[in-house]
C-alpha cells in the first residue's frame, strides 16, 4: 500500500461513564472486566483503551455488535461525548485538548456527521436543512443555498429542496442527511450506522452513491456499522470493538486470514466469502501444462494428456505465458482433420477467458460458470499461475470456512 | 404514661402567621421603593395599553379584534367576535371590557417576558427545574386571597396591584411548557446541529426554540385563560374591567349584574382561546 498521510490518529482513548471514573481506571489496571466493573462501581467502560490510525482519503469502518461501543467512539472523535482519558489527534492538533469555542469552530469546518436516525430538522425543508452546517458557519443565503442544492444534486434529490423532510421516504432522508454532511465540504466525515435504518436494497443503493462519491472526491469517512458484509463492501480498513475495546485492525482481507479472536472469527461464519475471497486464495495448480520451447505437436500433447487423467492441458511459452488450451476433444478432432504431427495451434480452444490473481471471487463468478475449461489465472505479469475449475468454485461456496480455514494455514 | 397533652391542637405554639405578619410589614417598611419601582414598567404598559384600547373610537379595537380572527381562523371565529363585541357593547360593559383585555394583554406580556427565559432554562438544566418546580407548584396551588393581601400592602390597590397578582398566578404554565418544550426536542437533532458546530445559543434558537414553539404557543394560550379568570378576583382588589360588575354582583346579590358580567368574561374568554390556539396550529 502506498504510505498514506495520517488523518486521524486515536491514542488510548477511554470513556467511563458515571460518577467519579478514576475508580473504574483502578479496576482497569488490575484487568477487571467491563461487566465485573459494573458491579462493583456502577460505572460503564464504554470505550476501553482505544487507539488506532486513520489514513487521509480511505474508507474506516468501525464494526461491532451493539453495546460494542462503536456509537461511543465516533462521537468521542468530534467530542459530542467527552473522552474520560487519551487524546484524538486530527492533522496533528489535538480535538481532546480544545478549548470550547475551538472545537465548535473545528467541527464547523473539518468534520460533519450522518445519523442513523438521519436526524433532520422537522421545522426546515429540504433545502434548508441540506444548508444547515452552512448557516451555522455564517454563510450568506444566496452562496450556502447554492452550495446546498449542488449538495442535493449530488445525492439525487434535486427537484425536492422546498419538501419538507416528513414526505421524504427513508433513503431520501438519508439522502438529505448525506448531502448536509456534504455541503459543508468537510475533510473528515462521520457516519454512525448511517445506513442500517435502510432496507437491504435502499442500504445497498447508498453504499454504491457513497462509493461513488469516494471516487469523485476522496474524503476520509469513518464509518460505524454493524454489519460485515457493509464493512466489507464499502471500508478500505477495518477496525473491529468488542465490549469497549478495539480488538483487531486491517483490511476486510487480513483479518478474515488472521482473526484475532473467536468474536472476530465468529463475524465472519455467516460472510458470503466471494466478497473477501480473490483468485489467489482459490488457484490450483493441479493440471497439466506443456511448455513449449519449439514447435510441438499434436500426438505428443495426446500422449501427455492421457497420461494425467485431466481433459484439459494448458500450453505455455517459456516466459510462462499462455499460448492456448487444448482438450482431449479437441486434439481428436485436430488430428482427425490435419495430421497427429500436426502444430498444435490447430488444436487450441477458442475464446479461453482467463482471470487475474488478485480479482475477487464474485467478479470471476460469471467467467467460471461460463467458462468450458478450468478458468486459467494469471498474475499482474501476465504468467500463468494455476487453474479455478467449477466444481473448485462450488466447493467454496459450499463450505466456506473450510477453505478459509486452508487459507489460513497457508 | 407519657402524655402528648403538651400539643394543644386548637392554639399555635409556632405563631408562623405572626412572622410571616410582621416580616411583610418589615418589608412594606423598609422595602417600598423598590417595590414600587417593580411595579413601574407594569403600570406604565398597562397604562399605555389601556390608552390605546380605549382612546379610539369603539368600532377600530373591534374591527382589529376581528380582522386578527379572521386572519388566525377564518370567517366563522371573525363573525363571532364581530357579533360578541356588539353584544358586549350594547350591554354596557364596553369600556369594562377593554379594561380587563388591556389588563389580560399586560399580564401575558410580562408572563411571556418572564416565563419563557425561566422555562428555557429549566428546560436545559435539571438542577434549575428542581429548584423550580416547587416554587410552580406553590404559585399554581396557593389561593390567590392569601397573596392578595401582601400584594395591597405592597403595591396599594388599583388596576396595576391587579396584574401583579395575575402575573403570579398565570406565570406557571408558560414556564412548565416552554419546559416541557424544549425537553421534547429530539436529543439527537441537538447532537446533529452539535455535530455540525453550532454553539450553545445557536443550538437554542436555530433547533430547540422553533421546535419547542407549538408547546410554548399551547403555555401561552392556558397562561392567556387563567388571567381572564383571575380577572375577577383582582376586583377584590380595587382592579377595574369585567371583575368589578360580578364582585358588585355578589355583594349586593344582584344576580343579574353578576350574570352580565360573568358573560361577557366567557365570550372574550372563547374569542382569546380560538385566536391563540389558531395561531399554535399554524
Amino acid at each position: 500500500m502506498v504510505l498514506q498521510k495520517e488523518k486521524v490518529v486515536v491514542k488510548n482513548l477511554y470513556k467511563i461513564f458515571g460518577q467519579k471514573s478514576d475508580r473504574a481506571f483502578k479496576l482497569l489496571e488490575q484487568n477487571f472486566s467491563k461487566d465485573e466493573i459494573f458491579q462493583k462501581t456502577g460505572l460503564t467502560v464504554g470505550v476501553k483503551d482505544a487507539s488506532f490510525t486513520v489514513y487521509e482519503g480511505e474508507i474506516f469502518v468501525i464494526m461491532g455488535l451493539s453495546g460494542s461501543g462503536k456509537s461511543t467512539l465516533v462521537r468521542l472523535l468530534n467530542r459530542l461525548i467527552e473522552p474520560s482519558a487519551g487524546s484524538v489527534i486530527v492533522d496533528g492538533k489535538d480535538v481532546s485538548a480544545m478549548p470550547h469555542n475551538e472545537l465548535v469552530k473545528f467541527r464547523l469546518k473539518n468534520m460533519s456527521m450522518v445519523f442513523q436516525s438521519f436526524a433532520l430538522m422537522p421545522h426546515l425543508s429540504v433545502l434548508e436543512n441540506t444548508a444547515f452546517g452552512l448557516k451555522l458557519a455564517g454563510i450568506p443565503e444566496d452562496q450556502r443555498n447554492q452550495r446546498a442544492q449542488e449538495a442535493l444534486e449530488q445525492v439525487g434529490l434535486n427537484g425536492w429542496e422546498h419538501a419538507s423532510p416528513e414526505q421524504l421516504s427513508g433513503g431520501m432522508q438519508q439522502r438529505v442527511g448525506l448531502a448536509r454532511a456534504l455541503a459543508v465540504d468537510p475533510d473528515i466525515m462521520l457516519m454512525d450506522e448511517a445506513f442500517s435504518a435502510l432496507d437491504p436494497l435502499i442500504r445497498a443503493e447508498m453504499q454504491d452513491e457513497l462509493l461513488t462519491l469516494q471516487e469523485q472526491h476522496k474524503r476520509t469517512i469513518i464509518f460505524i456499522s454493524h454489519d460485515l458484509d457493509e464493512a466489507i463492501r464499502i471500508g478500505d480498513r477495518i477496525a473491529i470493538m468488542q465490549h469497549g475495546e478495539v480488538v483487531q485492525v486491517g483490511t476486510s482481507d487480513e483479518i478474515l486470514r488472521s482473526p484475532a479472536n473467536d468474536y472476530v472469527k465468529s463475524f465472519f461464519k455467516g460472510v458470503d466469502p466471494t466478497n473477501i475471497l480473490l483468485a489467489s486464495d482459490i488457484v490450483r495448480n493441479n493440471h497439466p501444462t506443456l511448455i513449449i520451447t519449439k514447435g510441438g505437436n499434436i500426438r505428443t500433447a495426446q500422449e501427455y494428456l492421457s497420461n494425467s487423467d485431466r481433459d484439459y492441458c494448458y500450453l505455455l511459452n517459456a516466459e510462462k505465458r499462455l499460448l492456448g488450451v487444448v482438450s482431449t476433444e479437441s486434439l481428436r478432432d485436430a488430428a482427425e482433420e490435419h495430421s497427429p504431427s500436426a502444430a498444435l495451434a490447430h488444436a487450441y480452444l477458442q475464446d479461453v477467458a482467463t482471470v487475474n490473481l488478485d480479482d475477487a471471487l464474485t467478479e470471476i463468478q460469471p467467467i467460471v460458470a461460463s467458462s468450458p475449461c478450468p478458468v486459467p489465472v494469471f498474475n499482474e505479469k501476465q504468467q500463468f499461475k494455476g487453474v479455478i475449475s467449477k466444481s473448485r468454485f462450488l466447493r467454496i461456496l459450499h463450505k466456506p470456512e473450510q477453505i478459509i480455514n486452508q487459507v489460513h494455514e497457508a | 404514661m407519657f402524655s402528648l397533652d403538651i400539643i394543644p391542637l386548637d392554639e399555635s405554639i409556632i405563631p408562623l402567621s405572626e412572622w410571616i405578619s410582621d416580616g411583610i410589614d418589615w418589608l412594606v417598611l423598609n422595602f417600598r421603593d423598590f417595590f414600587q419601582l417593580i411595579k413601574l414598567p407594569v403600570e406604565l404598559t398597562l397604562h399605555g395599553i389601556t390608552q390605546g384600547l380605549t382612546a379610539l373610537p369603539f368600532y377600530i379595537p373591534i374591527l382589529l379584534i376581528t380582522l386578527i380572527a379572521w386572519k388566525a381562523s377564518g370567517k366563522r371565529l371573525a363573525l363571532f367576535t364581530l357579533l360578541s363585541f356588539i353584544a358586549i357593547a350594547c350591554l354596557g360593559l364596553w369600556e369594562a371590557t377593554m379594561t380587563t383585555l388591556a389588563m389580560v394583554i399586560a399580564s401575558v406580556v410580562f408572563c411571556g417576558v418572564i416565563g419563557i427565559p425561566l422555562g428555557v432554562l429549566a428546560g436545559r438544566s435539571p438542577l434549575f427545574e428542581a429548584v423550580m418546580r416547587p416554587c410552580l407548584d406553590a404559585m399554581q396551588t396557593t389561593p390567590a386571597f392569601v397573596y392578595l393581601v401582601p400584594i395591597v400592602m405592597l403595591f396599594s390597590i388599583g388596576n396595576t396591584a391587579g396584574v401583579l397578582a395575575t402575573i403570579i398566578f398565570a406565570l406557571p404554565p408558560i414556564i412548565r411548557l416552554t419546559c416541557l418544550g424544549i425537553r421534547q426536542v429530539h436529543p439527537e437533532l441537538i447532537e446533529a446541529a452539535q455535530a455540525f458546530g453550532a454553539s450553545e445559543l445557536q443550538v437554542l434558537f436555530q433547533v430547540q426554540l422553533p421546535l419547542a414553539l407549538p408547546t410554548i404557543l399551547a403555555g401561552l394560550n392556558q397562561t392567556i385563560m387563567m388571567a381572564l379568570s383571575m380577572v375577577v378576583i383582582a376586583a377584590l382588589i380595587g382592579a377595574g374591567g369585567l371583575g368589578s360588575p360580578v364582585v358588585l354582583g355578589l355583594n349586593t346579590l344582584d344576580t343579574g349584574q353578576a350574570a352580565v358580567g360573568g358573560l361577557a368574561i366567557v365570550l372574550l374568554a372563547v374569542i382569546l382561546d380560538r385566536i391563540t390556539q389558531s395561531i399554535a396550529k399554524k
